[in-house]
């Protein structure tokens, strides 16, 4: 089946000559959850805004289950669902009438049978009849959450879904997204935390300075996470490596101190024992010994700072 | 047409009204009753009838068009405005419906509470003021379309107004006094000509003049130059809402 999302050479200018988008192309699969990483002000907000309506894009196309979001965009919005940043509502309204107001905005005749699913997925039935604004943070969050899928989106977007969420509610929303995902949702969601990514993601992207620089399945990066280094310090500097020690894996740092050996913690042989011995039988005398790994974050922080460069 | 979503904003901007049901009711009921107090009890007695209508029944038209036009401009410019100002505007963006459906659900849920409103308001006028009404027709007709082109006039002023400062300060400056040199309390053809040639530039005189001879018969100006001067500001103000519509102006960035 083609992908359920295809943006072509997104790109979004503000007045002033701001690019806030420079050029995005991404395909979304079917049924996938997607996370995109990146920090702040890097276009994650704009690139999902631009693909629900609420922006305008300056150039390129995106379809939505083979449905222009401008030319055909009643049939593209009608399948997507938002879930904002902000905590937007209407303070003095019920919570069951914010969530059929949206069913009926996306179209959907009133059905209370499906606000009821809706609202029981979310655990809100016994608050149906409160008003929003007598509601914690956590269940405003999740009054934002049924009004996206009021209508049963194919789509839906999460825009830092459990940004200033406590741990446990955090956990409860992967269990949300966990569960959609198996009704067949495609779910596109962005955040900051590098462990929601992991926990729950299929794919990962890295947006920074609004272009994508990556898009990984996530096993793919983990298997790069997965490699760990062992920094070997010496007592006196060298000028190369000993023949004795010439390897692929092996490398010397710039000033010499260090003997830097990369290595897979999940093979059965990591070479650890035989590197150690190898360095004593050379001659070296080690000052200290130290191992890193390179996490997800790692990985990230270097792509960001790499394009600021 | 997607008149499920037209209904949906219809409907949950009525809530509001009801919502606060003793503040939409009660604050024109007793406002009011105090121009019927003041201006045709006390003042109204020491003034002879205007066009052969008692003073204090000369006013009623002009205090219902009063409120009805305020209330459209209020009810409209607010209900567009505070999604604005709340945020939960970017879910209207991102729905399936086009521009002249939202405009459809605030314009009409608008109109509507400013008809109910002037109707109440027709109904206290019973209780104070003896006075029939020649053409009750024509009287709806100028209701429904006065409601309906000053709430097009208000959704425009929530579009445009970037605070609530803003929001207030176009009723405040501009409307109250063209409603109240308008010939809401007065005649035109009791000022002097200079001055009546004045108040042929603004256009709530067709207005009031016009929902007048609906009541009595009379009017300051023909019925059918009424008709074209409330015709022409709403076609001004579809073009003003249609050229939003194309450009996204303070809508969509």
């Amino acid at each position: 089946m083609p992908d359920i999302v295809q943006i072509n050479e997104l790109r979004k200018s503000y007045k002033g000559g701001f690019q806030a988008l420079k050029g995005i192309n991404l395909a979304i699969r079917r049924g996938e959850i997607l996370a995109l990483l990146g920090p702040n002000g890097a276009g994650k907000t704009t690139l999902i805004s631009t693909i629900c309506g609420i922006t305008t894009a300056t150039s390129g196309t995106v379809t939505v289950d083979g449905h222009d979001i401008v030319a055909n965009y009643r049939a593209a919005r009608s399948i997507i669902g938002l879930v904002p940043q902000e905590i937007n509502l209407e303070p003095f309204e019920r919570v069951i009438n914010t969530v059929r107001f949206s069913r009926g905005l996306f179209g959907k005749p009133s059905d209370d049978a499906a606000i009821e699913k809706v609202l029981r997925q979310l655990s809100l039935w016994d608050k149906k009849d409160n008003q929003v604004r007598e509601l914690s943070g956590g269940m405003k969050r999740r009054v934002l959450i049924a009004k996206a899928l009021a209508h049963d989106p194919r789509v839906l977007f999460l825009d830092e879904p459990t940004a200033g969420v406590d741990v446990e509610l955090r956990k409860d929303m992967w269990d949300i997204v966990a569960k959609l995902k198996a009704d067949g949702v495609t779910i596109i969601l962005t955040t900051h935390y590098i462990e929601e990514a992991e926990a729950i993601a299929d794919r990962v992207g890295v947006i920074a300075n609004g272009e994508l620089m990556l898009v990984e399945d996530k096993d793919t990066l983990m298997a790069r996470m997965g490699q760990k280094q062992l920094d070997v310090l010496l007592t006196d500097p060298i000028t190369e490596i000993p023949a004795a020690l010439q390897s692929d894996a092996l490398e010397l740092s710039e000033d010499g101190t260090t003997l830097i050996y990369t290595y897979d913690t999940r093979s059965e042989r990591t070479g650890i024992t035989k590197l150690l011995a190898d360095v004593a039988a050379a001659g070296l005398v080690l000052r200290d010994v130290q191992t890193r790994q390179s996490s997800l974050e790692d990985i990230f922080v270097g792509l960001v700072k790499e394009d600021a460069a | 047409m997607n008149w499920t979503a037209i209904k949906s904003i219809y409907v949950f901007e009525m809530y509001r009204f009801f919502r606060t049901i003793a503040q939409s009711f009660l604050a024109p009921v007793i406002s009011t009753s105090l121009y019927f107090v003041v201006f045709g009890g006390a003042i109204g007695s020491r003034i002879q009838e205007v066009d052969g209508i008692t003073y204090a029944a000369f006013i009623v038209p002009g205090l219902i068009m009063l409120t009805v036009i305020t209330q459209s401009i209020s009810n409209a410019s607010f209900g567009i405005y505070f999604p604005k100002f709340l945020g939960t505007f970017s879910e209207i963006l991102s729905a399936p419906i086009s521009f002249i459906e939202i405009v459809l659900g605030y314009v009409g849920a608008a109109a509507t509470k400013a008809l109910i409103i002037g109707a109440i308001i027709l109904v206290t006028a019973f209780f104070f003021v003896d006075f029939s009404i020649q053409n009750p027709l024509a009287m709806i007709a100028f209701l429904v379309l006065t409601s309906v082109s000053f709430s097009l006039f208000g959704f425009i002023l929530g579009v445009w107004a970037g605070n609530f400062e803003q929001l207030q300060i176009v009723p405040l400056l501009v409307i109250t006094p063209l409603i109240f040199l308008g010939g809401s309390f007065y005649s035109i053809s009791m000022l002097p000509q200079i001055w009546q040639s004045v108040s042929m530039f603004n256009p709530v005189v067709y207005l009031i003049s016009g929902f007048r001879w609906s009541f009595y018969g009379s009017a300051d100006v023909p019925i059918l130059t009424s008709l074209v001067a409330i015709g022409f500001f709403t076609g001004v103000c579809l073009t003003v809402i249609w050229w939003i519509f194309r450009t996204g102006w303070r809508i969509r960035q």
